[in-house]
């Protein structure tokens, strides 16, 4: 299949590594992988805070990098960027009365895919030769949770890595207080979420904390590391790359 | 009105609070999880219920007409207030009228809503408010902090000595619930067996038969609706339903989502007077104070389908770490800042649209299913282009300059880059652990910050793309 990457901005600037390693499993599954390197961001920080007339011209760029008739199917490493596209999109173009490009929508949304759903949902495959050697503690996202309800996906993919010790996160579907924007426009609650996540993380004793969206993971990654607590984030797709050396 | 951020900092820094709320929240989220779970027709009863409520409003003039006509011909009075203070008003003077001296009060937010208690002490007039968390805020001089449990900041040694200070005969008092309970008891026995006025609100009102309905666990609400002589029900215009059948689904879905029951204790039903039996005078206030205009907006007026059940509360986990003084509004938590800011026509509580990360665990438990996270975000744009003030100058401006930026694949390649370069000096091993300025001041206070020492695009032009 010709896959295209939907890196997200957040990916490409601050977590490159989840994208290589989304471009490494896809492409040991034999798919071909493609970058428009025309995309920049989706545009969800502007239309979750109020700034959806900014956020068109972003969503119009977004439908122009790729719809591409050669692209079979879009992946991103993030819940929270495919529901955008997914979910936002097609209100924001009705919304604006823009006829053309809510067409083309029609036609690219249901074709982009987060990474766990379009493994296990759309290729059917759960077990991709990963090794992992590492007590970790999986943070379900809560866009990938509730709006794409991607389910177990995750986990039945995390369940297959060799040498995992996967442990129960209590509360795992609580936010973790990241939220966009809300992390600064509302610093002390976000901080307040944040630390009881971080407690039940550290209660579980895992070395890892895993999560499809790098944005909670800039939110747990950064309390954990200011906290030195001795726990490193790391995106499932980097856990489902990983070999045995 | 202070903003949401810094009235919930303010709340945050109370580790009794949070613990309260933490203890509460979880117990009650756990229990409904657990009565939700034995029905298999739960998520039809939902979808029944947003059809409900959203065709009873679709012909809201129609239906409240019609319950009009209904409770006059039972007896009773209806009179309409198109605003808070003709609504106060109006209640102030049909309490003189009945030459009471004191009122008491059950299950009425609408009362707090439309100032009702400061109009009646203007007058000269005592409201005593009968349900016990009601009565434990009233006592206090403070305010509620969540739609079903009031006192749910207060935990139960906060609330003996309270009651030893206010209560007469209570200097034994322990903190035994029980105890608690029959201090209360006796209190308000007194007040039920003198009054001869209530005020009540309610649950729902049924446009076809004009019967008023008030759901509760205590029983005090029987009280104040059977034995005084004059009964007031103050209502907001949203609380109608067509049919009395439409009954059947909300008590279901009612007490499941809001005390986690299968069936409320006390269901109380009425239909205008009975001659010789309770109130011989009955009037309904039917309030509107912005609710109209709530209702033109197509995606906001689902906030009016609310049931008053506060499952989204305790689900919240915003609400459970600030508690509900933190909104500053009648209705706290995820669907008070839906229906707050609308009510006041987004003259208050202006902030409130961001009070939320848009988790999504609101809309996953609402029994109407209210789509909460979409309407925050409605919210959100009609605050930007409608307003000004609240969010700043400066946050419209970087905004808009971060869409020009984004907008362009150059420029944002540039700011990548800019950024790293400009980042450098402040990294430490890929990582930014200093406190930055502006903006990201609130992030850096307790977060890292990572950077690393490629983009995604620099290492796929690297190593994957194929030569010009």
């Amino acid at each position: 299949m010709r896959v295209a990457l939907f890196i997200t901005c957040l990916n490409d600037t601050l977590f490159p590594d989840a994208g290589m390693a989304t471009v490494e499993l896809l492409e040991q599954l034999g798919h071909q992988v493609e970058f428009p390197e025309e995309q920049t961001c989706c545009g969800q920080m502007h239309a979750n805070s109020g700034y959806e007339r900014e956020a068109l011209p972003l969503l119009a760029r977004f439908v122009r990098a790729f719809s591409s008739d050669r692209i079979e199917a879009v992946v991103a490493p993030s819940g929270s960027c495919v529901a955008m596209v997914r979910h936002h999109y097609p209100r924001l173009a009705a919304e604006a009365g823009d006829r053309d490009l809510a067409h083309a929508l029609a036609r690219l949304a249901p074709r982009v895919f987060e990474l766990s759903e379009f493994l296990v949902g759309e290729l059917g495959v759960e077990d991709l030769g990963a090794y992992y050697p590492h007590r970790v503690a999986y943070h379900p996202s809560c866009h990938a949770l509730r709006m794409l309800r991607v389910g177990d996906a995750p986990l039945r993919l995390l369940r297959r890595v060799r040498g995992i010790d996967l442990v129960e996160l209590p509360d795992a579907s609580t936010c973790c207080g990241f939220g966009g924007t809300f992390a600064v426009k509302n610093a002390d609650t976000s901080a307040a979420m944040l630390a009881d996540k971080i407690r039940s993380i550290l209660d579980t004793g895992a070395e890892v904390c895993a999560a499809l969206d790098s944005s909670c993971l800039l939110q747990i990654g950064g309390g954990l590391d200011r906290q030195r607590a001795g726990v490193r984030t790391v995106h499932v797709a980097e856990i489902l790359a990983a070999r045995e050396a | 009105m202070t903003s949401f951020p810094a009235a919930a900092s303010y709340e945050l820094r109370d580790p009794q609070l949070r613990h309260n709320l933490r203890k509460a929240t979880h117990t009650i989220r756990d229990k409904r999880a657990r009565v939700i779970a034995e029905l298999d027709d739960w998520e039809q009863l939902r979808e029944a219920g947003l059809r409900i409520k959203s065709r009873a409003l679709r012909h809201l003039d129609v239906h409240l007409e019609a319950l009009e006509r209904a409770v006059t011909g039972a007896g009773g009075v209806v009179h309409w207030a198109p605003d808070a203070s003709a609504a106060s008003r109006l209640v102030t003077d049909l309490v003189k009228a009945t030459g009471a001296t004191d009122v008491i009060k059950v299950k009425a937010m609408v009362t707090e809503e439309i100032g009702l208690d400061a109009a009646l002490a203007a007058s000269g007039l005592r409201a005593h408010e009968t349900d016990l968390a009601e009565l434990i805020i009233q006592l206090a001089g403070d305010r509620s902090s969540h739609i079903l449990v009031p006192a749910i900041h207060l935990n139960r040694s906060e609330i003996r000595a309270l009651f030893r200070d206010r209560l007469p005969g209570t200097e034994e008092l322990s903190d035994d619930p029980a105890a608690l309970a029959e201090a209360a008891r006796r209190y308000l026995r007194e007040k039920f067996l003198t009054a001869r006025v209530a005020v009540s609100g309610a649950n729902f009102a049924i446009a076809e038969t004009g019967t008023v309905c008030v759901v509760e666990s205590e029983g005090n609400g029987r009280m104040c609706t059977t034995l005084p002589q004059t009964l007031i029900t103050v209502m907001g215009i949203e609380k109608v339903l067509p049919h009395f059948k439409d009954l059947e689904v909300m008590l279901q879905l009612l007490p499941r989502s809001s005390t986690a029951e299968r069936m409320n204790p006390y269901t109380s039903l009425w239909t205008g007077i009975t001659p010789g039996d309770g109130p011989q005078e009955f009037h309904l206030v039917l309030v509107d104070a912005g609710r109209s205009e709530t209702l033109a907006d197509q995606v906001g007026r689902q906030a009016l389908h609310c049931i008053r059940c506060s499952a989204c509360l305790n689900v919240c986990p915003v609400y459970e770490r600030t508690g509900g003084h933190a909104y500053q509004s009648v209705y706290p938590g995820p669907i008070g800042a839906i229906l707050t800011p609308q009510l006041a026509r987004l003259k208050d509580g202006a902030s409130l649209p961001w009070a939320s990360s848009l988790c999504g665990a609101c809309y996953e438990v609402c029994p109407v299913k209210i789509d909460i996270p979409t309407v925050l975000v409605h919210l959100r744009g009609r605050v930007v282009r409608e307003t000004r003030g609240y969010p700043g100058r400066s946050e419209r401006a970087a905004m808009r300059a971060l869409t020009a930026v984004l907008g362009d694949r150059r420029r944002y390649e540039l700011a990548q880059r800019a950024a790293r370069l400009g980042a450098w000096p402040l990294s430490r091993d890929g990582r930014i652990e200093c406190r930055l300025p502006g903006p990201l001041a609130g992030w850096t206070l307790v977060r890292d910050l990572p950077l690393p020492s490629e983009t995604f695009r620099e290492w796929w032009r690297a190593h994957r793309r194929a030569e010009p």
